[in-house]
């Protein structure tokens, strides 16, 4: 009897439900992605859990032949937490929205982060409720004219990155979801990341906000919307690779390459870095004024909650021995009765 | 320097036999009445009483000095013989300030002792309790056996030569006054001089000037001509055993750590702090070498979504609140519902609606605990009696998630939470053991047909855990296809799914035991209880019966569902009374139930019922 593990392919990930999000959503990209990047990272299916609040991302562990909560609306980092401090072998990925993790569930989402708890948070981005047939989402810009917002959305968007650099993220990182070899190299290094691993991918939402993120995904424009980031490289983008971000004081700027100025002269990005000030300024970067960053915004070390709490167990254990019923009924003062 | 832990000899004063006594000390929340009492109930469990307690303080932590917001209570009763409440009227009150002594004096009895801080009833202090004459001058206390004592000097005297700041020489008065009370009781000065000992052990100063005050109290008692006599009141007849002195709260959270022992199970709780279920928290936080695992969440909502995955992962899960925390779970209650996971969800109720009274007892969330879900969300409902009894609620509500894979719900309270009773230790080998069984995987991971949703005998699904070869499954809370757990919008299978999950919850009725009735039989009258007030209508009944009259009692653990042969009872007797600290949650449902017209006994004070209370209605119902 063979005691290899049995190599498995895309498809050994799908469930046998039937996909059920609408003709040409971005989802259905991020799923083949994921399901490509489980079969190359060698955890065994049984040790995946997908866990996902409402909305239509949250399906997606329906889909999934891995364990799965489909569970309440913006909750789901709380339910991942439960169970990862109980089972800190299990590989947890928490499937959110714009909508469910920044709106109702943007608490859970917070803490969940600054506890460092060893999870993949994917937060689908596409600018608007979809499940609920188009209402503004805490992402959708200013002025946007939405079911529920006929004379233009009022209320400020929320940048996720922002959010999660701020909650202290230790891994922080944003793809796109045509972008499909990026999105998988993404989600990988999401899944090797040891902590909380907060990923943002812009998905569109062809029925309700179709070419929300156009500027970021047309062949035309991408390379001018969009810079990808690579730990130890300087900032460039554009077309020819012409132009880079340099800082000037606390500012990012646009600059061209060439006429005195060199790559040196540039931006270098360090994931790496111990303070989160160049990350946050990365996130702050949005189009048109900038190109936006996709990539590695964050990846540091720190310690992670379930870790800590089990390791908490441990040394109590190594202290004071293994529980003992009789000895915790007689704590404190007893008596007999004869 | 450290203490003398040496108690002192008896009295030689005249000593007075008692059957019972019930004492309340009354302060400012600052004064440390809570302490004083614990020490006081501690001491005479120690020396062989049965105790029952009632502490009662306000929400604020340092209400302003003086007024009577800030009155904080400690109200003990012990005894010869055996006893279910703190006591309806007091035989003794000490009082710290003239705000403590108003507002409880209505509840001493004609003739009773009152012993005061005389220190503290000046022109200031009367103003702040709102006075208008001192009552220590004007007669309103001629009826009572008044002790005058200026306690604040005499502690200042007894611990002048420690050298201390008159502000930390005053925070030691509860100490002489608790020695007073030791020395009026014949209480043994030893386990209190252990306590300073080991709390204050780091503090020398402070140790020896509470020990100095403990024995000022004591020796004043003794020699001062005022106290002519002292009282004894003998080992109560408890059946023989050790015994430890339980509140509520910590003997729930031991009955918790003992049913995952039992199970074989890790503890897992996830929690948010709230008054007056937080000392769960506290106690099972300490707890862990016992594998017991503590999360305190970023709200309630994350607290309970935390234990149902700790749940989904094999866990037992817990998650504990008071009213408006559990009004917060409530679309999660209905998630655990709809996943068919074993959780134990408690309730240490507190006066409502909304904040309420967060320190003050109540019974008023029974329809929120069976009713408080969307959608037809039935889930077994449990209630302690008494804080010992927490200690085996606790492990019968586990017994009942895993074997019916559901949510259960467990109700406590204020009173029960906070008070303390004698608990007759049990040998841990004796307990049952609570049987779980997980499905096995697949070798090699092949991948089967599981059906996360096929059901057992008792309709039970089985309980598979993630890290299971081969049983990968989704669960949801979307509609379950039966049998596949698949999403289904189909309407035969709703009607199908929703009557399944009451059945379900149903059948528990046949898995618990019959109801118990103590009395008659059949006859005029039952008295159906649940929950806390088990102490006042016990005493109550026995209390009638010994007077003669025919009356029944019946005390529910199980409310959801009833036992199956509550309605038989019920049908046996002319009357049903049903006493609640609430507007008749629970005679509402009875009627509902099984169409039986059922009295209503109600209190909405944030108080207990006192004996008499329900005596009195008894007497009523009988006479009419």
């Amino acid at each position: 009897m063979s005691t290899e593990l049995p190599v498995l392919k895309d498809k050994d990930y799908a469930s046998d439900q039937d996909v059920r999000w609408c003709p040409g959503c971005g989802d259905y990209s991020i799923l083949a992605q994921m399901k490509k990047v489980l079969s190359s990272i060698g955890v065994p299916r049984e040790n995946l859990v997908f866990v996902s609040g409402i909305g239509c991302s949250s399906r997606f562990p329906y889909y999934m032949n891995t364990y799965g909560i489909h569970s309440i609306h913006g909750r789901a980092p709380a339910f991942a937490t439960g169970l990862k401090c109980t089972r800190p072998e299990l590989q947890i990925w928490v499937i959110t929205g714009d909508g469910d993790g920044l709106s109702i569930g943007g608490n859970h989402l917070m803490h969940c982060i600054r506890r460092n708890m060893d999870l993949n948070i994917v937060l689908f981005n596409n600018r608007i409720y979809g499940l609920t047939k188009g209402q503004y989402s805490p992402t959708s810009p200013l002025g946007k004219v939405t079911k529920s917002t006929p004379m233009g959305v009022i209320d400020n968007p929320l940048h996720p990155l922002s959010i999660a650099i701020g909650c202290e993220g230790t891994f922080v990182a944003r793809s796109i979801d045509v972008n499909i070899k990026h999105l998988g190299e993404t989600l990988r290094r999401a899944a090797e990341h040891r902590g909380t691993s907060f990923v943002e991918v812009y998905q569109n939402c062809n029925v309700f906000n179709d070419g929300a993120w156009s500027y970021a995904t047309d062949r035309d424009t991408k390379s001018d919307t969009i810079i990808e980031l690579e730990h130890g490289k300087p900032l460039v983008f554009g077309k020819n690779r012409d132009k880079g971000i340099r800082l000037n004081g606390m500012d990012p700027e646009i600059v061209e390459l060439g006429k005195g100025i060199s790559e040196d002269d540039l931006l270098f990005h360090d994931e790496k870095a111990a303070e989160p000030s160049l990350a946050y300024l990365l996130s702050r970067m949005r189009h048109p004024e900038f190109p936006e960053p996709i990539g590695v915004f964050r990846a540091v070390d720190k310690p992670r909650y379930d870790e800590e709490l089990n390791r908490q167990i441990d040394a109590a254990r190594a202290k004071l021995g293994p529980g003992d019923l009789n000895r915790l009924f007689n704590t404190g003062d007893t008596w007999t009765v004869a | 320097m450290s203490i003398s832990t040496e108690g002192l000899p008896a009295t030689t004063k005249h000593v007075i036999k008692l059957d019972d006594a019930t004492v309340r000390l009354v302060g400012d929340s600052g004064d440390g009445m809570q302490l004083l009492g614990t020490q006081l109930t501690n001491t005479s469990a120690l020396a062989g009483n049965d105790v029952a307690t009632f502490p009662d303080f306000p929400a604020e932590i340092r209400a302003p000095r003086g007024t009577r917001a800030g009155v904080s209570g400690f109200q003990v009763q012990f005894a010869s013989e055996d006893i279910f409440t703190p006591g309806d009227r007091l035989d003794a009150l000490v009082a710290m300030n003239p705000a403590a002594l108003v507002t409880n004096l209505g509840d001493l009895d004609a003739g009773g002792i009152l012993i005061v801080n005389e220190d503290s009833f000046e022109d200031k202090d009367l103003k702040l309790a709102n006075l208008k004459s001192n009552p220590l001058e004007d007669g309103s206390l001629d009826k009572y056996h008044l002790f005058k004592v200026p306690m604040t000097a005499l502690t200042r005297k007894a611990v002048e030569e420690l050298g201390l700041s008159v502000k930390i020489a005053d925070r030691c008065k509860n100490f002489f006054a608790m020695g007073l009370v030791y020395w009026l009781y014949g209480r043994d000065l030893t386990a209190t001089l252990r306590f300073i000992e080991s709390k204050f052990g780091n503090k020398p100063d402070i140790a020896l000037a509470n020990e100095r005050a403990l024995r000022a109290g004591w020796n004043y008692g003794e020699t001062t001509e005022a106290f002519v006599s002292s009282f004894r009141v003998d080992p109560a007849r408890l059946p023989p055993g050790n015994y430890n002195n339980v509140m509520g709260n910590e003997s729930l959270a031991w009955g918790l750590i003992t049913a995952a022992h039992l199970s074989g199970k890790e503890l897992f709780l996830g929690s948010y702090p709230i008054t007056p279920a937080s000392d769960i928290l506290h106690e099972l936080s300490k707890y862990k070498n016992y594998g017991v695992r503590t999360f305190q969440a970023e709200d309630e909502i994350a607290a309970i979504c935390s234990a149902i995955g700790a749940a989904f992962g094999g866990a037992m899960a817990i998650t504990t609140s008071s009213g408006p925390g559990i009004a917060l779970k409530g679309e999660a209650m209905g998630l655990a519902v709809m996943l068919e996971l074993p959780l134990l969800i408690i309730n240490v109720q507190r006066g409502g609606p909304s904040t309420g009274l967060p320190t003050k007892t109540e019974q008023s969330d029974l329809f929120q605990a069976i009713y408080g879900r969307n959608g037809e969300c039935p889930l077994p409902v449990v209630a302690a009696r008494s804080p010992a009894d927490c200690f085996y609620v606790a492990q019968e509500a586990w017994r009942l998630a895993v074997r019916f894979m559901t949510p259960v719900m467990i109700l406590s309270d204020g009173y029960i939470a906070n008070g303390s009773e004698p608990w007759m230790i049990p040998d841990a080998e004796s307990l049952p053991r609570i049987e779980i069984q997980h499905p096995p995987g697949v070798e090699n991971g092949e991948q089967v047909h599981f059906r996360p949703y096929e059901r057992n005998e008792r309709l039970a699904r089985p309980w598979a855990l993630p890290g299971t070869p081969g049983l990968m499954h989704r669960v949801g809370g979307l509609e379950k296809e039966d049998g596949t757990g698949n999403v289904s919008y189909d309407p035969e299978n709703h009607e199908h799914m929703v009557k399944t999950r009451a059945r379900k919850v149903a059948l528990i009725a046949q898995d618990v035991p019959p109801q118990a009735v103590t009395g008659p039989e059949s006859g005029d009258l039952l008295v159906l209880s649940w929950g806390g007030t088990y102490g006042a209508c016990t005493t109550a009944v026995e209390r009638c019966r010994r007077a003669g009259l025919s009356v029944a009692h019946a005390h529910l653990r199980y409310l959801n569902p009833f036992p199956a042969n509550l309605g038989e009872i019920l049908g046996r007797y002319q009357k049903i009374l049903i006493p609640e600290l609430n507007m008749g949650q629970l005679r509402s449902i009875v009627r509902d139930t099984f169409l039986i017209d059922a009295i209503g006994l109600n209190k909405i004070k944030g108080k207990p019922f006192a004996v008499a209370e329900i005596v009195a209605k008894i007497n009523a119902l009988l006479k009419s």
